[in-house]
């Protein structure tokens, strides 16, 4: 019943797409779009959380619904299943459409382009919710293709501007390589086609070296949606270029249906898991998080750097999944149930704070027109509940006690440490680097926060349009307070979603955490209570009660006279904005202990002598290894084989016809000695 | 129960008191060894005590965070420093925050006091901030690595049980414990700003971390700050001395003959921890900025090297 | 070999790891002074896991060597070495050819890697392993000390660290004769000697000593 009636609610979001064509145009047809994909968002979350927790309560096998609808592949038809997994991930896709539907009633109203943007939404919305709850994998291929094709319009909606042009370019070459990927998985899973509905390859098992091969076509093509380094190259180009709503939705929610895809795949449909799987995935993730931090690091724009910054999460979330592998592979349920808790507790983590914060940008942009941090600061005093999200979401996401996105990275690193229970050498040595490589990664994402709320909302503003920021409407302050709620629940009372995990993780490894609920004083507990154990609650409190018996003391009994001043700054005199740290001079320490290496980056100072009347310069280059090293060597080698064929434009109707006959006769004889 | 909490409030309320004698023994210390009087024991506590009667000067640009981060950074230091074991193992809240977390609250401190920093929006508040996060992204890897090396150890990251493993069980000698006992004190200078890394007493731009992030606070708010950072380094202390020298905490029984032992001791390991880091700052120049890197990245190495050598010390 | 236990065995192991350590700082050091304390410490450290095997294992000629590491290595050696940087006016710092931090990176990549090369050992004889692991490490960095080094000081360090792998290897596999060890250890005497008297000409006739200047000099171009 549940799931019938979750595909009914996808309806209208289907139906609204050619209905709202003709009527982009009119004043009242984007809110009333985003409002009606608010209400089905709400009602599907309501709806996932219910199924979530009776899958907990009916085992991993009373909860599951199963669906056949007479459409897609006449054989088969179209597959449609709910259990705890893609109730779970309803709840992550949902959760986050209803946050981004909520900003937007108030957003929309300044979009230059609605036709170009409203049909969209709404199809994508619709896709990323029937991607989670595919059973076959036609529909699974479909719906994912379908969420590709409605967010690659979303991204060029703005297409006069070339960046999104080109954006928009790479986003479709890798969103085709990636669907290319994933339906070779899929082929080498289903035999060639032979079963395509997720209820017989469950049962399957395929041979050692078909289950390798989907192993790395699969990382490949759900890591290229999701953002894998090296396959991230076209997110920070995309994401930032959509509307703001569209970038959260794209960053928060849609990165995270290609680790369900990853999931599904690797824990579920190819068989008991070897630990070099877990060992490849884990090695890619350790290089995403860092790699994908010190790119955010280089970024002075307010939405890049939150693009290339889920890069880094992407990284930590495969860590985990890498170790579950590992943990699984040597029979060690406990430590495979830790990871995979701890890496989908992350997906829900930053599916909150990344909607969160790609909403206060979005917040920014509408009141300044401006992603530049360069010119932005101050924004505190014209936006101040703003500012209060885009912290709590800039704490959250640094991984900071007592919010959530520290539970999440604690319980990756308990994983870690409970690592060397591992047989395998490489395993042993891999996995504390990794682990080096997690810390390094979140004191930078630190910082990076740092930089990227210290610039915008702190300071003095650095351009007219920072000055005269006020806050926006207050459907979009709603939105954002939800989500800051939400961040601080998950991170206060984590031992309520490990438990509402529990059933996911036991149908996916066979083991599940202990009961948290069941903790004195709720606290968490990653294995036993001698080994770790965490209390975000208990944190809180004193914390909270420290603070206001301090200054409540202070005031009482000391002094609370206050004095207002121009600034000190050591007795220079009160200058101009611009002498203010900026976003690439704040983090110019790290770059050059960082960058230098990694990026290659080199500054070129040319100081004039006194005397001289031109400017002093300073000119920065970076490379990216990635671009240099991979990309372009393939664009090269693309151009030279479109150079080649090009040659064949011009020949005779003769030339053509023996040409045709020439490949025919070579598929005889390749069918020849096939068999 | 009760007294489960009077042990626990204890601890919260002996951290604060013994925290300015630590920052007073080491001023004293270094002056001494220069050649001064130096002010005494208890200067730090005037110090404090003029800074909360005085009048609070602000920026007039200053924004709302500027006025709440000098609590957030108190607290979440003062709240992390009771929760490690200084005189007794497994007090009642002890095991809500395992050594992780305890670093992720001086993050957290860490986080705030960077953001005050900017608020302000003067070129000294950059500098601090930049500085600062640069050397605790440096710091927080080989912190990891050397939690890694002590949970191999000891098979858990509770301070308390750490501190009972090795107070219980015969460890042996292990080299590993040397090098993360080594690479934690290298992090530990490097995390409260001292001689090597910073140099707490100056004020001149080319060299202060800390205190350029801090230059626009006064009064009570400095106070709090001041506070906080002697707190950090009681804090660090009393974890080296938890980890590494447990000896003559309470631990099980809490009657008063091993409480009493369990405070002595501990102070005595404060004294201790005090003088020999004043010793070592007045033998030691600081460091260039960019040398922190190398620096640090030792550190790393110690505490990687230190879980190899565990590895295969471990093996058999 | 004979099973070494309890505190027997941490103390090899400590003496052994504590090899490993120095060898560490000498990679990371990069001043000239420093650098030669160091390599004395390093000596010393040897001289006594030695000096502890020979107790262990009952060996009257590994205290001989041990008296001989001490007496040369840990002595003799660095007062020469102090004595040539400072007749040679040779620049007290050296400049290392990468970064510090990619070098001990590198470094303990090696070391893992001679923990997984010696692996097959450890079914045999984990305390055989254990030894020869951390020889090997200490003779790899060795080497990688001397070609991060452009000074030749530096490289001569690297060469007498790795000198006492070897002999770290010879004092764990049981039976090495005598008469090798003492030309090991004299080899390194005279390559010292050699080392010497080629940079004091070098000194004299070019004004430095940096390797890389000496590249101008080859024949063979």
């Amino acid at each position: 019943m549940v799931l019938s009636t979750v595909l009914l609610l996808i309806l209208p979001l289907l139906l609204a797409v050619p209905l709202v064509v003709p009527l982009a145009g009119r004043r009242w047809a984007g809110p009333a779009l985003y409002g009606l994909s608010f209400l089905v968002c709400v009602s599907l979350l309501v709806l996932a959380v219910a199924a979530l927790i009776a899958a907990g309560q009916g085992g991993v096998q009373g909860g599951a619904h199963l669906i056949t609808l007479p459409i897609g592949i006449p054989w088969i038809g179209a597959n449609f299943r709910l259990d705890g997994l893609s109730a779970f991930f309803l709840i992550v896709v949902n959760l986050g459409g209803a946050g981004a539907s909520l900003f937007a009633i108030d957003y929309g109203r300044h979009e230059q382009a609605p036709h170009r943007v409203l049909p969209f939404y709404p199809l994508f919305l619709a896709a990323m919710n029937l991607v989670v709850l595919a059973n076959d994998a036609f529909v699974f291929v479909f719906s994912w293709e379908l969420m590709s094709v409605a967010s690659w319009f979303l991204v060029v909606a703005h297409h006069r501007d070339p960046d999104n042009r080109r954006a928009g370019l790479v986003y479709l070459v890798m969103a085709v390589l990636s669907t290319q990927l994933l339906i070779i998985a899929y082929a080498l899973l289903s035999d060639f086609g032979a079963h395509l509905d997720f209820e017989t390859l469950r049962l399957l098992k395929p041979s050692p070296l078909v289950a390798r091969m989907v192993v790395v076509a699969a990382v490949l093509g759900a890591g290229a949606k999701a953002g894998l380094v090296p396959l991230h190259v076209w997110l920070p180009l995309a994401h930032p270029a959509a509307p703001s709503h569209v970038s959260a939705l794209m960053s928060g929610v849609m990165t995270k249906v290609a680790i369900y895809g990853l999931v599904r795949i690797l824990f579920e449909l190819n068989g008991p898991p070897e630990w070099q799987w877990g060992a490849g995935i884990l090695a890619l993730g350790g290089v995403t998080a860092v790699m994908g931090v010190l790119y955010a690091l280089m970024q002075h724009d307010l939405k890049c750097l939150l693009a290339y910054h889920t890069v880094e999460n992407i990284g930590i979330i495969a860590i985990g999944i890498g170790l579950a592998l590992a943990f699984m592979a040597n029979g060690l349920g406990l430590g495979a149930a830790l990871a995979l808790t701890a890496a989908l507790f992350h997906v829900l983590n930053h599916s909150l704070f990344k909607s969160l914060l790609f909403l206060g940008a979005g917040a920014v942009q509408t009141a300044t027109g401006e992603r530049d941090l360069e010119k932005l600061g101050g924004l505190i005093r014209g936006m101040p509940l703003t500012a209060f999200c885009f912290l709590i979401g800039s704490a959250a996401i640094s991984a900071l006690p007592p919010l959530n996105g520290f539970v999440s990275e604690w319980l990756v690193l308990q994983a870690i440490l409970i690592s060397p229970e591992m047989p395998q050498w490489s395993l042993k040595f891999l996995v504390p680097l990794v682990g080096a490589g997690l810390a390094l990664s979140a004191a930078l994402a630190a910082a990076c926060f740092v930089k990227a709320f210290g610039i915008a909302f702190l300071g003095r503003p650095r351009s007219k349009a920072a000055e005269l920021a006020v806050e926006g409407g207050r459907f979009a302050l709603v939105a954002m307070f939800a989500l800051v709620g939400a961040c601080v629940l998950a991170g206060v009372l984590p031992g309520f979603v490990v438990d509402a995990l529990a059933p996911v993780v036991d149908g996916l490894v066979g083991a599940r955490l202990p009961d948290q609920a069941s903790q004195p004083w709720l606290t968490l507990v990653a294995t036993t209570p001698e080994r770790s154990s965490y209390n975000g609650l208990i944190l809180i409190l004193f914390i909270g009660l420290s603070s206001s018996f301090t200054a409540f003391g202070i005031h009482r009994l000391a002094s609370r006279r206050t004095r207002a001043a121009p600034a000190w700054g050591c007795g220079y005199p009160y200058s101009s904005p611009v002498t203010q740290y900026s976003a690439g001079s704040l983090v110019q320490p790290i770059r050059r202990v960082f960058a230098s290496v990694v990026f290659g980056a080199t500054e070129i100072v040319d100081m004039p002598r006194p005397g001289e009347l031109r400017p002093a310069r300073i000119e920065l280059s970076l490379n990216d290894p990635v671009w240099t090293m991979i990309y372009w060597p393939v664009v090269a080698v693309v151009h030279g084989a479109a150079g080649f064929v090009n040659r064949l434009r011009d020949l005779s109707i003769r030339q053509y016809l023996s040409l045709v006959y020439a490949v025919l006769i070579l598929l005889l004889v390749v069918l020849a000695l096939w068999q | 129960m009760i007294e489960n909490l009077i042990l626990q409030g204890f601890q919260v309320l002996l951290v604060l008191v013994v925290a300015p004698a630590l920052v007073g023994i080491v001023r004293l210390v270094k002056a001494r060894m220069l050649g001064r009087r130096g002010p005494g024991l208890f200067q730090p506590y005037r110090d404090l005590n003029r800074l909360l009667h005085k009048e609070v000067v602000i920026a007039h640009n200053a924004s709302w965070l500027f006025h709440v981060v000098p609590y957030i950074v108190f607290s979440s230091i003062w709240v992390a420093a009771a929760l490690v074991p200084t005189y007794a193992v497994g007090l009642i809240f002890s095991w809500s925050a395992d050594i992780i977390v305890i670093i992720g609250l001086l993050g957290t401190a860490r986080f705030f006091l960077a953001l005050a920093g900017l608020d302000i929006g003067t070129a000294f508040g950059g500098i601090g901030t930049s500085r600062e996060m640069m050397i605790a992204s440096l710091a927080e890897p080989a912190m990891l690595m050397i939690v890694f090396t002590l949970s191999l150890l000891a098979q858990s990251t509770q301070l308390s049980s750490i501190a009972h493993h090795i107070m219980t069980v015969d460890v042996g000698l292990r080299v590993s414990s040397g090098l993360a006992f080594l690479g934690l004190i290298m992090v530990a200078i490097a995390e409260n700003g001292r001689i090597p890394v910073d140099n707490p007493d100056t004020h001149l731009e080319l060299t202060m971390v800390h205190e350029a992030m801090i230059l626009e606070y006064s009064g009570r708010h400095l106070a709090l700050i001041e506070l906080a950072s002697a707190l950090k380094l009681t804090l660090y202390l009393s974890m080296l001395a938890c980890l590494f020298m447990p000896w003559g905490m309470a631990d099980g029984q809490m009657t008063p003959l091993p409480l009493a032992i369990g405070v002595g001791t501990y102070l005595l390991k404060l004294g201790f921890g005090g003088v020999a880091l004043g010793l070592f700052e007045v033998t030691i120049a600081k460091m260039r900025v960019f040398r922190v890197s190398d620096y640090l990245n030792f550190a790393l190495m110690l505490g990687l090297l230190a879980a190899l050598l565990l590895f295969v010390s471990r093996s058999f | 070999m004979p099973h070494l236990h309890g505190l027997a065995f941490d103390v090899a192991h400590m003496l052994a790891g504590g090899m490993v350590t120095v060898s560490f700082m000498l990679l990371f050091q990069d001043r000239l002074f420093a650098l030669i304390q160091f390599i004395s410490l390093h000596a010393f450290v040897l001289a006594l896991a030695l000096g502890w095997q020979a107790l262990m294992q009952n060996a009257e000629h590994l205290y001989a060597t041990a008296a001989l590491a001490l007496l040369f290595k840990a002595l003799l050696i660095p007062l020469a070495l102090r004595r040539l940087v400072r007749r040679l006016h040779i620049e007290r710092s050296v400049e290392p050819v990468v970064g510090v931090g990619v070098t001990m990176l590198f470094g303990i990549c090696l070391m893992g890697l001679s923990i997984v090369v010696t692996l097959p050992l450890a079914v045999k004889s984990p305390l055989m392993w254990e030894d020869l692991s951390f020889a090997l490490a200490v003779v790899m960095l060795g080497l990688l000390i001397m070609i991060t080094r452009r000074n030749p000081v530096g490289q001569i360090i690297g060469l007498l660290s790795l000198d006492n792998g070897i002999m770290l290897a010879a004092a764990g596999a049981r039976g090495m004769p005598f008469l090798i060890e003492l030309s090991i250890a004299f080899s390194a005497l005279m390559a010292l000697i050699v080392f010497g008297v080629s940079l004091t000409h070098i000194a004299k006739i070019l004004d430095t000593v940096d390797v890389q200047t000496l590249d101008r000099f080859r024949g063979d171009a």
